[in-house]
């Protein structure tokens, strides 16, 4: 008798994780199971050797903004905190993949940012420069230069906003969002970090100025410390600690086409007309807009803005004419007052920060699970995250980096 | 498109429309006695509540007049619109 057809699948391969039923207590309890939560862990439990560690993630691990982003990489930020940590955070890149035993499809196709104006090509030239002070690739290219790197970028001069010339970072790339989300969850797994999903922090309670335990959908969990990676949803946690934040939360669109041939070699970014573009290794071209204006929580954004940022896709990349759009989404982005993140202490002992990273966390995934886990375990700031404090409202230190992160913002 | 009913237009296409943060955000009474922690809170803090927010709108493309709104920013559904002025009124999401 022959079998039917089906009958034949390979098992099931092995779960890079085990779902874990939450403990009564942990010594680290980090509170969303994105890049960065995920990544918090594992240096913490990688480099300080602390592994009594949860990871709580209300709804499945990597499933906000960790799955939603455009996996653009780079560390072309202007102001030398930000090269420190962004740079950083490329480097950790360069070796991901080995540090994991992980697959990341990590990428360095390299990143173009476009000047469409007198004013941006100043600003685009003076960031390179000090890029290259800073030690990081960066050269400025004319047009003819944009051309050779990018042949499908439309350089002709009788476009509505004609391109100067751009930026490039040759070291900047790409990964496979999913697959470093899953290499990390595997990594801490296998160190003892506890990844438990479809638990929803409802509480954060706090004693005599410190934190002392997290209520959540499963029950209430004693905690030592207690490490906020909600993006979007941080100002929401925060205030469950009497902390107030500089945040405001946005949806930000994304959205891909149908598979093509391989057309678009490096990743194009244009502050001006509000897309950014590169083209996925299974073929899709990813894109991203600009953030919606209002405050919303609703991972779903207004029409309009996806016509506008198709219009300028077009006119930037007039081969994408006769492309399907696939799917289009959004997830929630929490954006700061000077477009750098929040990270490090709070008022609240044993309470931490990671917030504010806007429309640009997944680039510093590795550097700031790093230097978080680091802030953490040493209750002090790392030396790359001392500038991104939440005082600098306060004191005025801010790190003006609409420039570098513009694009959404 | 979602539609947004201008206190005096009626309902437009949300692309008429500038967004304008949180309402009812009064400017210091007296500047000059504000600490670096009163102008911090003033300048760059604000509600970012998942759930029923009074907000600012304006008509840009219409009207130009400025009113405010209380959405809910979870669905995006409008629960009020008033006058700049008015008090903001009591609604459940």
């Amino acid at each position: 008798m022959t079998s039917p057809p089906g009958a034949h699948l390979p098992e099931h391969p092995d779960f890079l994780w085990d779902d874990r039923e939450p403990a009564s207590s942990y010594d680290v309890v980090v509170v969303g199971g994105g890049g960065h939560g995920l990544a918090t862990a594992y240096y913490l439990a990688k480099v300080h050797g602390i592994t009594n560690v949860a990871v709580l993630e209300k709804g499945w691990l990597a499933g906000g903004n960790m799955a939603r982003n455009t996996t653009i990489i780079r560390s072309n930020y202007l102001w030398d905190e930000s090269s420190g940590i962004y740079e950083h955070s490329l480097k950790l890149w360069e070796g991901l993949e080995d540090d994991l035993g992980y697959p990341i499809l990590f990428d360095q196709r390299g990143v173009l940012n476009l000047a469409h104006s007198l004013q941006d090509v100043r600003d685009s030239v003076r960031r390179v420069n000090a890029n290259r002070l800073n030690g990081i690739d960066a050269e400025w290219v004319d047009p003819a230069g944009v051309k050779e790197i990018c042949p499908i970028v439309n350089v002709s001069p009788d476009v509505r906003y004609p391109v100067l010339g751009a930026t490039y970072q040759p070291r900047a790339g790409i990964a496979k969002h999913d697959y470093v989300a899953w290499g990390y969850a595997r990594a801490a797994h296998a160190m003892g970090v506890h990844l438990i999903q479809n638990c929803e922090v409802t509480g954060l309670e706090v004693e005599h100025g410190r934190i002392a335990a997290v209520r959540t959908s499963r029950g209430r969990i004693v905690a030592g410390k207690v490490a906020l990676c909600a993006a979007g949803h941080s100002s929401v946690l925060a205030k469950m600690a009497g902390i107030r934040l500089p945040l405001a939360s946005h949806p930000l669109q994304a959205l891909v086409s149908e598979l093509l041939e391989p057309v678009h070699p490096t990743v194009v970014m244009s502050n001006a007309v509000h897309v950014y573009v590169s083209q996925a290794h299974k073929g899709e071209l990813v894109m991203g807009a600009g953030i919606d204006s209002y405050n919303g929580y609703g991972q779903r954004g207004s029409f309009h803005i996806i016509e506008q940022q198709m219009s300028a896709a077009l006119e930037l990349f007039p081969v994408f004419a006769r492309a399907h759009l696939l799917r289009t989404w959004a997830g929630i982005v929490d954006v700061s007052p000077d477009a750098s993140p929040i990270v490090g202490l709070t008022p609240v002992g044993g309470l931490y920060l990671n917030c504010g990273w806007g429309t640009g966390g997944f680039k510093a995934t590795p550097g700031v699970g790093d230097c978080f886990a680091h802030t953490i375990a040493h209750d002090e700031p790392h030396p790359y995250n001392a500038p991104f404090t939440l005082e600098r409202f306060t004191t005025g230190a801010l790190v003006d980096e609409h420039g570098a992160a513009a694009v959404a913002h | 498109m979602q539609l947004i009913p201008c206190p005096w237009c009626g309902p437009r296409e949300e692309a008429e429309f500038r967004y304008g943060g949180q309402a009812h955000v009064a400017y210091p009474e007296d500047p000059s006695a504000l600490s670096d922690e009163e102008w911090a809170r003033y300048v760059f803090f604000r509600e970012n509540p998942s759930g029923p927010f009074a907000e600012r709108w304006s008509h840009s493309a219409g009207c130009r007049r400025w009113f405010n709104a209380v959405r809910d920013t979870r669905t995006h559904e409008l629960l009020a619109v008033y006058r700049a002025g008015e008090p903001a009124p009591e609604v459940t999401a």
